[in-house]
Parts: C-alpha cells; sequence; structure tokens
C-alpha cells in the first residue's frame, strides 16, 4: 500500500478527488459552453464556492453529506429544531446523545469531524430571521423542508432579491421534498424560470376529512384524532392555542381520542399517530431522502450547476415509488398570474405634490398602464381600496394625501385590480 | 459558476425589484377589493388596518332563515391560499350543518378546498348554507333528523330558535335582524 500524503493547507490528501475529477478534467457533450476544464472549476467548486442548505432534517443529513463528499467545502446550515429520538432512524448524523441539541449545530459537527477539510457553518434559527445581505453572500441555496410555509418564504425572498443592475444577485434555488415513496426535486431559477409560488396549486393538499364525518360518523383513528383537536380542543380549552410540539397538549389529545375510538370500536388510536396527524406528519423514508437529496437529483443539480460541467434539471423531477419505481421530468411553466414572480412591474417617477387620488387617476388613464380601479398598499399598510364599502371609507381620507406623506423613496406599492390578471408593482420615486 | 445572468431575457433586465409585500398579503388585498357580494352579505373589519381578521354578516331575504342576521369570524393565515380562512359561526344557531360550537360543515372550508377558490367562494359558499340546509352532512343531528323527519316542525324550531328560545335543552341566540 502506497502511503497516503495530505496538502497541510487543505487538508487534502492525493487521489482524493480522482472521481470528481473524472467530470471536470474534460469537457463533453453536454458541457455548457462557458466550462472551464482543468483547474479553474475545481479551484472554484472547492475554495470560493458558498453553498447554503435549508433544513438538517431528513433530506438536509442527505444533502450535507453528498455536498460534503462532492467536493464544497463552505457550507452553511440552517435548521429551526432541535433533535428528537423518533430522527435517528434516518437522520443519520445525529446519534442518541444528541436528542435535545439543535439540529443544525450537530450536524455541522458531524460533517466537519468526518470530512477533512470542509467548514460548515450552522444556524441554528429561522431563516426568516435572516435578511437579504445574509443571502447575497451564497452562490446557491438548497432546500430540503417539510414546510410549504417556508418554502414559499424563501422562493419569494430569492425572487425579490433579483436586482436588474447585479448579476450575483440571482441566487438558483433547488428544492427538494419527499412525502412516504414520493418526491420532487426541482430547479429554480428566481425570476426566470417558475418560482415556488409559481406551482403552489400542484401541491398535495393535507388529508382533510368532512367535518361532519369527524362529528357523526367516525370510521378511522384520524377520524377520532381530529374530533379531539378540531372539536374538542376550541370546545373544552377555549382560547388555549393548541401547540402541537407540546407533549401535554399531545397527550390530551391522545387521551380524548382513545375515548372516541372506544366508543365507536376503532381501533388504532395511537401517541405517535395522534403527533403524526395533528401534525400531518407524512412517514419520512430513508431511501426516498436518499434519492431525492443526493446524486440523482438535488446535490447532483448543485453540482452542476456550480461547475456547469454537465445539462442541469430543467426543471421539475418527479419521482413515484409507491408501485415499482417511475420518475418523470418535466418543465414547469412560468405564471404570468403569479404573485411572487409574475405580473408587471413598474417604475414610477412622480412629483412629490402628487396626490393620491392623482396617482389613481393616472394609473386609470396612462396607455401603458390602464387598470380599472385600482386598489393601492403598500407592504404595510393600505394606502386606498375601492371594496368592501368599510375600508373604501376607512382610506378615502388618503385620497387628499400626498403620495410622498405614505411612500418613500424607492418604495413599493402593490396595486390590485380586476383588469389585472394578478397584481402590478410600483417603486416610487420623486422628482 | 454556470452564467445564468445571460439567460435572463432582455425585457427581464427592465423589470424592477418586486416589493416585498407577501403572497398572501397581495392575495388578500385582490381577494378583499375584488368582491362581488350581494346585498345580502356585509364584511365587517375590527380594525381596518388588518386585513386577515374580519367579520361576515349573512342577512338571507328568503328561505326559512329569512329575517335573521348571521355572523361569521374569517381568520386569515399567512400560509393562504395554501389554506383555507378558518371561517366559524359566532352565534348559537339551529342549523344541521353548524355546531353549537359555531364549526361550519362546508367542504370547500376543509376537503376540497383549493387555492384557485377564494374569499367570495367560501362567503356565497356559506350563504347557500342558509337557503339549502343539507340534512346529508349533519353537525348539529337534532336539526338534521327534525329537517329530514319533520320539516313543518324543523321550520318553526329554526323560527322560534332564532328568536333566541330553547329547543330540547339548547338555549339558540336571538339572532333576528335589527331593521
Ligand atoms: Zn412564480
Amino acid at each position: 500500500m502506497s502511503q497516503t500524503t495530505v496538502d497541510a493547507t487543505s487538508g487534502d490528501w492525493e487521489g482524493r478527488y480522482d472521481h470528481i475529477d473524472q467530470v471536470l478534467n474534460t469537457a463533453g457533450p453536454r458541457t455548457d459552453p462557458g466550462f472551464l476544464a482543468g483547474d479553474g472549476v475545481k479551484d472554484f467548486l472547492r475554495n470560493q464556492a458558498k453553498i447554503l442548505v435549508i433544513g438538517a432534517g431528513g433530506l438536509g443529513c442527505e444533502i450535507l453529506a453528498n455536498l460534503a463528499l462532492t467536493g464544497f467545502k463552505d457550507i452553511h446550515v440552517i435548521d429551526m429544531d432541535t433533535i428528537d429520538i423518533s430522527n435517528l432512524n434516518r437522520q443519520f448524523l445525529f446519534r442518541p446523545k444528541d436528542v435535545g441539541k439543535p439540529k443544525a449545530t450537530c450536524a455541522a459537527e458531524f460533517i466537519m469531524n468526518r470530512v477533512p477539510g470542509v467548514k460548515v457553518t450552522p444556524y441554528f434559527g429561522k431563516i426568516q430571521d435572516k435578511d437579504e445581505e445574509y443571502y447575497m453572500q451564497f452562490n446557491l441555496v438548497i432546500c430540503g423542508l417539510d414546510s410549504v410555509e417556508a418554502r414559499r418564504w424563501m422562493s419569494a425572498t430569492l425572487v425579490n432579491m433579483v436586482d436588474p443592475e447585479n448579476p450575483e444577485s440571482l441566487k438558483p434555488l433547488i428544492d427538494g421534498g419527499t412525502e412516504g415513496f414520493k418526491g420532487q426535486a426541482r430547479v429554480i431559477l428566481p425570476s426566470i424560470t417558475s418560482c415556488y409560488e409559481c406551482s403552489l396549486d400542484m401541491l398535495n393538499k393535507p388529508t382533510a376529512f368532512p367535518i361532519c364525518t369527524i362529528a357523526n360518523t367516525p370510521r378511522l383513528p384520524e377520524h377520532c384524532i381530529e374530533w379531539a383537536s378540531v372539536l374538542e380542543w376550541p370546545k373544552v380549552q377555549g382560547d388555549k392555542k393548541l401547540d402541537t410540539d407540546d407533549p401535554e397538549h399531545i397527550g390530551w389529545l391522545y387521551q380524548v381520542a382513545s375515548a372516541r375510538a372506544k366508543e365507536f370500536k376503532i381501533e388504532g388510536v395511537t401517541w405517535s399517530l395522534t403527533q403524526g396527524v395533528v401534525k400531518n406528519i407524512i412517514p419520512a423514508i430513508a431511501s426516498t431522502n436518499a434519492i431525492i437529496a443526493g446524486m440523482s437529483a438535488c446535490c447532483n443539480e448543485a453540482f452542476k450547476i456550480a461547475t456547469s460541467s454537465a445539462a442541469y434539471l430543467n426543471n421539475y423531477f418527479m419521482l413515484i415509488g409507491t408501485e415499482g419505481v417511475y420518475s418523470y421530468t418535466f418543465e414547469h411553466e412560468k405564471r404570468d398570474d403569479c404573485p411572487v414572480c409574475g405580473g408587471e412591474s413598474l417604475d414610477l417617477t412622480i412629483s412629490k405634490d402628487l396626490t393620491v387620488e392623482q396617482i389613481i387617476e393616472l394609473l386609470v388613464e396612462r396607455q401603458d398602464i390602464q387598470i380599472k380601479k385600482p386598489s393601492l398598499a403598500t407592504p404595510t399598510s393600505q394606502i386606498y381600496l375601492q371594496a368592501p364599502p368599510q375600508l373604501e371609507q376607512a382610506t378615502r381620507p388618503n385620497l387628499s394625501k400626498k403620495v410622498s406623506e405614505l411612500v418613500a423613496e424607492d418604495g413599493e406599492v402593490t396595486v390590485t385590480s380586476t383588469s389585472l390578471p394578478f397584481s402590478l408593482s410600483l417603486r416610487i420615486h420623486y422628482n | 459558476m454556470l452564467k445564468i445572468w445571460s439567460m435572463k431575457k432582455n425585457e427581464d433586465v427592465a423589470a424592477k425589484k418586486k416589493p416585498k409585500t407577501s403572497a398572501a398579503q397581495i392575495r388578500v388585498q385582490k381577494d378583499l377589493t375584488e368582491l362581488d357580494l350581494p346585498a345580502t352579505m356585509k364584511t365587517h373589519f375590527a380594525d381596518p388596518a388588518d386585513l386577515l381578521n374580519f367579520t361576515l354578516t349573512i342577512t338571507p331575504d328568503e328561505g326559512m332563515y329569512k329575517g335573521g342576521a348571521f355572523e361569521f369570524s374569517f381568520n386569515i393565515t399567512t400560509n393562504y391560499p395554501h389554506e383555507p380562512p378558518k371561517v366559524k359561526c359566532l352565534q348559537t344557531i339551529y342549523h344541521p350543518n353548524v355546531d353549537l360550537s359555531g364549526n361550519v360543515c362546508l367542504n370547500i372550508l376543509r376537503e376540497d378546498w383549493k387555492p384557485v377558490l377564494n374569499l367570495n367562494s367560501v362567503m356565497v359558499g356559506l350563504q347557500y348554507l342558509f337557503l339549502e340546509p343539507n340534512a346529508d352532512d349533519p353537525l348539529n343531528k337534532e336539526a338534521a333528523i327534525e329537517m329530514s323527519k319533520n320539516r313543518d316542525t324543523f321550520i318553526s324550531n329554526v323560527k322560534s330558535s332564532m328568536r333566541g328560545n330553547t329547543i330540547k335543552g339548547v338555549q339558540y341566540n336571538n339572532v333576528l335582524a335589527k331593521s
């Protein structure tokens, strides 16, 4: 056996990246024309690329491991959760001693111990805690989340960040998701391809049972649990908010649901099913996470985009493993009426003395806009709403105010109207 | 790193940054300002600056619930329209599809909700419940049984409950519209 020599500065040993280098040393028929075969691309991947991973759960663990092993060396990870014992079967960066600790921190430590030379910077908290300046530092963002709300936020934030004056502001987003044996991965080039919001109506909606079935004719253990959480909780606990992370709350629901199940001779109400139903958890499958996160989807795309070494996914990959294995790739189209990336936007330069009433007239009359009955609001307050009558009345005093009193220079105004497919966003400047 | 910028079309480059208004917020603004409600329905905002919480009053002008004014609270989450609005009846009313805690059995509020539906569809759906109560999807079982077995008794129970009387031990709210 030959002796391994380790480079003191990079921590790399000879032959460490032999396999990856096969792909990076020479251009192939599918490489992008901008591909810098050889040292250029290797240097970018290993010394310059900064990548952000959102979520250090089932998908996140896989993503972090794959990125580190592919040669990304500056990885950041955000996760707001702590480790639960039930995570250990698939979130393989965690051990029983880690239960109760932050996922982001434990995952970062594990990767850094296991893969020399890789720096993983954890943040234990919410993605919403961070601002645009923070997200600007990355070349790429990969999401491995189970929350629709968090993904909507991340996708909208990256779309909003695109600044026409600054190419660096466009951050490719790779989004992975799994539900049992099903999964999907997609590449979002903010403002160029369809965003997460564009496909909101494609999502599987959370299972909801008709409320009358829950109330009268329960047949499934889930019906009993929903009876406890939807009907009994507010009735018995009043205004107290149900906290699905509070074991006492879950325990109460479990007891109430069990009594209900007994009454209707239904079997199968357990503590973990109760938690699963109220938190809308679909059993996570380790192999689905591995496929979606791994070299067949998310991390493969990150590698291809970061290196331009091969054509990347355009733009939606679906995996259905419920009956055999089936996958399908298609181009999800951008929607013109998407509230995040669609619609029109316009720079408007006006006089500091222009009133709200006058700007509305301007929007109605200008040839290139021509909006019927526009309603206007800033991100934080309403300027003028045409309806319902009470809100029209409440905002009417603003009509005689100057726009400059309500909107700052470079401020944004959202305009909605029946004559617009969705909305128009104005950026106001004063002359 | 892939040169993505060059793929941006020229007209896209001309397009400016988008506002930070959230998608849910724009959607609620659009839904509310484009409400097309008949005279029998009216919204009320306790705080006109808060578009996410308001009440809807339905005053049916036909059917057995004519003469009543029925109030519903609407609560819209930041995950709208992925999630439906949360709607509750604020009064104790005698109706086969509304229970005594104010829960409403309307399919589009739960199992059949889709992001393409809007606040207008929910409101029209609620009004329909007063024109055509549905004994097949009961939340108030007593009322539903009465409705399918003995329609005349049911109708007189409805009228009596709306005046604030007690039916089978349950005290209902007086919901008669103030004229
Ligand atoms: Zn979009």
